[in-house]
C-alpha cells in the first residue's frame, strides 16, 4: 500500500508530474474527440444529401 | 520605375492628408496608451523611466498596426487596386509605394512624438537619440511586415483585429532589438549593435515583404 | 502508386481510410510501451529526481510542435506551387494539432520549469520563441476561418505559414545561439544523443507514438475537409436546381 502511495507522491513533485500528464492527455484526447465528432457529422450530412454515397467508393 | 514609385507614393500621400484623419488618429492613439500606463502601473519615476522604452516600443507598434487595414483596402473597394496591379510595372513597385507612403503618414509622425512621450516617462536623456534611431530603423519595418498583413486579409470582410493578431508575432524582432538599443544607451553601452541588427532586418524585410505582399494582393484581386 | 494516384480526394479518402486503423494501433502501442517505460520503468534522475518523467511528454510534444508547423509550411509550399488542394487541405489539418502540441509543450514545460528552476516562466528565447510559434498557429487557424470562400482563405493563410517558417530554425537553434535558461539539446544533435539509453528509449517511443497520433488524427481532419467541400458543393447544386 505505501509503496503504491510513494510511488504517487512521485518523490514530493507528484502536483507537478501528474497535471502534466493529465493536461496532455486530456487536451489529445479532446482534439481526438472533437475531430471525430465533426468527421461523423460531416459524413451524416453527405450522406442525407446523398444517399447512395459511400466512403470508399471506387 | 523609380518615377512610377514616386507617383504612387505621392498618390498616397496626398489621398492620406486629404482624408485628414491618419496621422491624427495614429499619433492620438499613441499618447493615450503610454499615458495609460502612469494610471495602470502607478506614477512612480524611477519604475517609469525604467520600463519607458517598452512602453513606448510597445505602444509605437499597437499604433502602427492600427492603421494598416486602411492601407490597401480603400483602394480594393473603389476598383483603383485592379488599375494599379494591370499597370505596366510590376506590383512589387505598387507595394513598396504604398508601404512608403504608409510609414511617411503614420512612422514619422510617431517618431517625432516619441520624444515627447519620452519626457513624460521620465526617459533618462541618453536614451532619446537611440530611441528616434531605433524607431527610424524599426517603423518602416512595421510598415512592410504589417503590408504583409494588411494584404492578407484583403479578403476578409471584417478583418481589424485579425491584422493584429497576424503581424504583432512578426514584428517580435523589431521589438526586441528596439528595445534593447534604446535600454543600451540608457545604461551606457554601445547601442550601435542593436541598431545594426535593427538596420539588418529592415534590410530583409525590404528585400522579402513587398514581393510576398504583392503575391498577397494578386490573391486577393482573383 | 504515383504521387498523382494520391492526388484526388477520392483516391485519398480511399487509402487513408485503410491506414488510419494501423496508424491508432501504432499510436496505441508505441504511446503504451513509451507510458510504461517512463513512468514505471525507467530511473529517476540523478539531479532531477521524479520531476524528470515530465520529460516524456515535454519534449515529444515540443518535437510535434516543430515538426506540425514543419508539415504546414511544406504542404502550404506545395499547395502555393502545385495548387494541389489536398495539400492545402493537408496544412489546414495540421494546425489545430500542432497548436495543440505547442500548448502541451508550454503548460509541461511550466510544469517542469516551476520544480526545476524555480520559476513558471522565464522570458528567454527558447521559451519566446515557442509561444511565438503558438501566435503563429492561431493566427494561421483564424486567417484560414475567416474568409467566406474557403479556397481563399486556404491560399492566404498558406503564405502566412511560409512567412511564418523562419521562426522553426529560431526554435530549433535559439538554445545555441542565445544565453537561455533552457538546457540545450541533449538528442537531436550532430554527435549523438547525450541521454542513457534507458530515458532515451521512453523518450523516443512517445515521440514515436505522438507521430503515429498525429497521421491518424490529421486523416480524419483532412477527410473532414473532403467531406466539407462535398456538402457545400452538392448544396449549392441543389439550391441552383
Amino acid at each position: 500500500m505505501s509503496g503504491i502511495a510513494d510511488y504517487l507522491a512521485m518523490g514530493g513533485y507528484a502536483r507537478f508530474v501528474w497535471p502534466a500528464y493529465g493536461v496532455a492527455a486530456i487536451v489529445l484526447v479532446v482534439l481526438w474527440v472533437l475531430s471525430h465528432r465533426r468527421h461523423r457529422s460531416l459524413e451524416a450530412s453527405v450522406r442525407a444529401l446523398e444517399p447512395e454515397w459511400r466512403r470508399e467508393a471506387p | 520605375m523609380i518615377a512610377i514609385l514616386a507617383t504612387v507614393v505621392r498618390r498616397d500621400v496626398r489621398l492620406a492628408v486629404r482624408r485628414g484623419g491618419d496621422a491624427a488618429t495614429v499619433v492620438a492613439f499613441f499618447v493615450v496608451t503610454v499615458t495609460l500606463f502612469p494610471f495602470g502601473i502607478g506614477p512612480e519615476p524611477n519604475l517609469l523611466a525604467r520600463i519607458a522604452p517598452g512602453v513606448l516600443w510597445v505602444s509605437a507598434l499597437l499604433s502602427a498596426t492600427l492603421s494598416l487595414d486602411r492601407l490597401f483596402r480603400s483602394d480594393l473597394e473603389d476598383g483603383s487596386l485592379d488599375l494599379l496591379a494591370l499597370a505596366p510595372c510590376p506590383l512589387i513597385v505598387v507595394v513598396l509605394g504604398k508601404v512608403v507612403a504608409h510609414w511617411l503618414t503614420t512612422g514619422l509622425p510617431l517618431i517625432a512624438a516619441a520624444p515627447l512621450l519620452a519626457v513624460l516617462l521620465g526617459l533618462p536623456w541618453q536614451g532619446f537619440g537611440s530611441l528616434v534611431l531605433a524607431l527610424l530603423l524599426g517603423t518602416p519595418c512595421l510598415s512592410l511586415v504589417g503590408a504583409i498583413g494588411a494584404a492578407l486579409t484583403l479578403g476578409v470582410r471584417r478583418a481589424g483585429v485579425l491584422v493584429a493578431l497576424l503581424v504583432l508575432p512578426l514584428t517580435v524582432p523589431v521589438l526586441i532589438f528596439g528595445v534593447a538599443a534604446v535600454e543600451a544607451a540608457v545604461t551606457g553601452l554601445p547601442a550601435a549593435p542593436h541598431l545594426m541588427l535593427l538596420g539588418g532586418l529592415l534590410l530583409g524585410a525590404l528585400a522579402l515583404a513587398p514581393w510576398v505582399t504583392a503575391a498577397a494582393v494578386r490573391l486577393a484581386l482573383e | 502508386m504515383s504521387w498523382h494516384a494520391l492526388a484526388s480526394p477520392a483516391r485519398f479518402m480511399r487509402y487513408s481510410t485503410r491506414i488510419r486503423p494501423w496508424a491508432v494501433a501504432a499510436c496505441l502501442a508505441c504511446t503504451g510501451a513509451g507510458l510504461a517505460l517512463g513512468l514505471f520503468a525507467s530511473p529517476p534522475d540523478y539531479q532531477q529526481g521524479e520531476t524528470v518523467r515530465i520529460m516524456y511528454i515535454h519534449v515529444p510534444a515540443a518535437w510535434m510542435a516543430l515538426f506540425c508547423y514543419t508539415a504546414m509550411a511544406a504542404s502550404s509550399a506545395g499547395f502555393l506551387v502545385w495548387k494541389q488542394p489536398l495539400a492545402e487541405m493537408a496544412a489546414r489539418a495540421t494546425a489545430p494539432i500542432g497548436a495543440c502540441f505547442t500548448a502541451v509543450a508550454l503548460v509541461t514545460g511550466s510544469l517542469w520549469g516551476q520544480p526545476m528552476w524555480g520559476t513558471w516562466w522565464v522570458w528567454d528565447a527558447r521559451l519566446t520563441s515557442v509561444l511565438v510559434l503558438f501566435f503563429l498557429y492561431l493566427g494561421y487557424i483564424a486567417l484560414a476561418e475567416a474568409f467566406d470562400d474557403p479556397v481563399k482563405g486556404g491560399k492566404a493563410a498558406s503564405i502566412l505559414a511560409l512567412v511564418g517558417f523562419v521562426n522553426v530554425p529560431i526554435v530549433k537553434f535559439s538554445v545555441d545561439w542565445w544565453n537561455t535558461l533552457h538546457q540545450p539539446a541533449s538528442v537531436a544533435r550532430l554527435d549523438g544523443p547525450s541521454i542513457d539509453s534507458s530515458m532515451l528509449t521512453p523518450l523516443l517511443l512517445m515521440a514515436l507514438g505522438f507521430t503515429f497520433y498525429y497521421v491518424a488524427l490529421v486523416i480524419t481532419r483532412i477527410q473532414a475537409l473532403v467531406l466539407e467541400r462535398r456538402v457545400r458543393a452538392l448544396q449549392q447544386a441543389a439550391a441552383g436546381m
